[in-house]
């Protein structure tokens, strides 16, 4: 395969107030990311295999990159989360071919479960650019208090002829959640969605 | 009950005709409406604030039918997603408050979708940008739809305010060519498939 891994970075924030009011245990989201370098930039090309294979090869790693960061068990995991920036000689269907045909399989693997479809998020961009990681429960897409995103950047990613692939994963949901809503204890995890 | 305070709304257009690859007939339209109100419970920690909800719903009405206006209609949208990103004196919850109202506003509006809406939340400063996650209206697991578009405004939110956005889309992606359920195969019916 020629795509490269320039470089990985993993963060994890724990939030241990939130409004003045005492978070305990903390809430803690992990992102971890991936700088690859982009096989097909700088021109079109109709299949896109390659990034695909890219793709689910990133899902374990960056998957496997959130849990151990979290210090959890894999079915500790509560939300996840995916999202791609493509540098500027690319096009928007390369973070597609990354993101949606193969890294969710390995990346459930990664958090044990995962009935619900991983929210994403895709765009184009330059170094130094934010990149919103969207959140959503695991097994139930509606359950309200999971909502979330984590957002993450790079000073030196994307270079143009490069991809910034970013997956998320929590143990928690936001530190005080109270918008009402089907809640986590009461989902079923059965369809995705409730 | 409160009164909400809006400061502004921006509704912005992009129409993309082609990205490196063929050049599409019909262009593909993404929009996004962005409304800046007033944060009531920004400074301080309020327990209550489901009521908020209410005042957001009219609000979200309105920006839901600038899109279908802005796009040329409801029969012509085929994607959709909202965010919300809360000034510095707010808190991350309150942006958790515009799920149900801009959501909602834009199931109405369009008329009877069945997918989740997509979304996003986070707390930023003046300036700060905001990526709206979209999927397919009526499901979610069609990979040709699955998109998203960057929002902000460079003077909000102020520390006392919140960024609202919805955003909708008129087709796939312009080269959509990563397999998986097309728009053309689906059921329509549990929202995912």
């Amino acid at each position: 395969m020629s795509v490269t891994i320039r470089k990985t970075a993993t963060w994890i924030e724990e939030t241990h107030l939130e409004m003045g009011k005492p978070i305990s245990p903390p809430t803690r989201k992990a992102v971890a990311v991936a700088v690859i370098s982009n096989p097909f930039s700088g021109m079109y090309q109709e299949d896109l295999t390659e990034l695909m294979e890219t793709g689910a090869m990133l899902g374990g790693l960056l998957g496997d990159k959130c849990v151990a960061a979290l210090g959890i068990t894999p079915a500790e995991a509560e939300s996840y989360g995916k999202a791609a920036m493509v540098g500027e000689n690319g096009e928007l269907e390369h973070a597609a071919a990354l993101l949606h045909p193969s890294l969710g399989a390995p990346l459930r693997k990664a958090v044990e479960k995962g009935a619900a479809l991983v929210p994403s998020s895709k765009k184009m961009g330059g170094p130094g650019q934010v990149l919103d990681v969207p959140l959503g429960h695991k097994d139930a897409a509606y359950v309200r208090s999971h909502f979330d995103g984590i957002e993450v950047r790079l000073n030196d990613a994307p270079r143009a002829n490069e991809i910034l692939v970013a997956v998320a994963v929590t143990d928690s949901g936001r530190p005080l959640p109270r918008v009402g809503g089907l809640a986590h204890e009461d989902a079923e995890g059965k369809d995705g969605l409730r | 009950m409160g009164e909400l305070i809006l400061r502004k709304i921006s509704v912005v257009v992009e129409e993309i005709h082609h990205e490196g690859g063929p050049i599409a007939d019909v262009p593909l339209q993404r929009a996004a409406a962005v409304a800046v109100v007033k944060n009531p419970f920004a400074g301080r920690y309020v327990e209550d604030i489901q009521w908020f909800m209410d005042d957001l719903r009219p609000l979200g009405l309105d920006m839901a039918r600038r899109l279908v206006t802005a796009l040329g209609g409801a029969d012509r949208i085929q994607g959709y997603g909202k965010g919300s990103l809360v000034g510095a004196e707010g808190e991350l919850e309150h942006g958790a408050l515009w799920h149900n109202p801009g959501g909602y506003a834009m199931r109405e509006v369009i008329g009877g979708t069945k997918a989740i809406v997509p979304s996003t939340k986070k707390v930023g400063g003046v300036g700060a940008r905001l990526d709206v996650p979209i999927t397919h209206i009526n499901a979610a697991y069609v990979r040709s739809h699955f998109d998203a578009m960057e929002v902000g405004l460079n003077d909000a939110p102020a520390g006392d305010e919140m960024l609202l956005a919805l955003v909708m889309t008129t087709g796939p992606r312009i080269h959509s060519r990563s397999g998986g359920l097309e728009a053309w195969d689906i059921t329509g019916e549990d929202g995912l498939r």
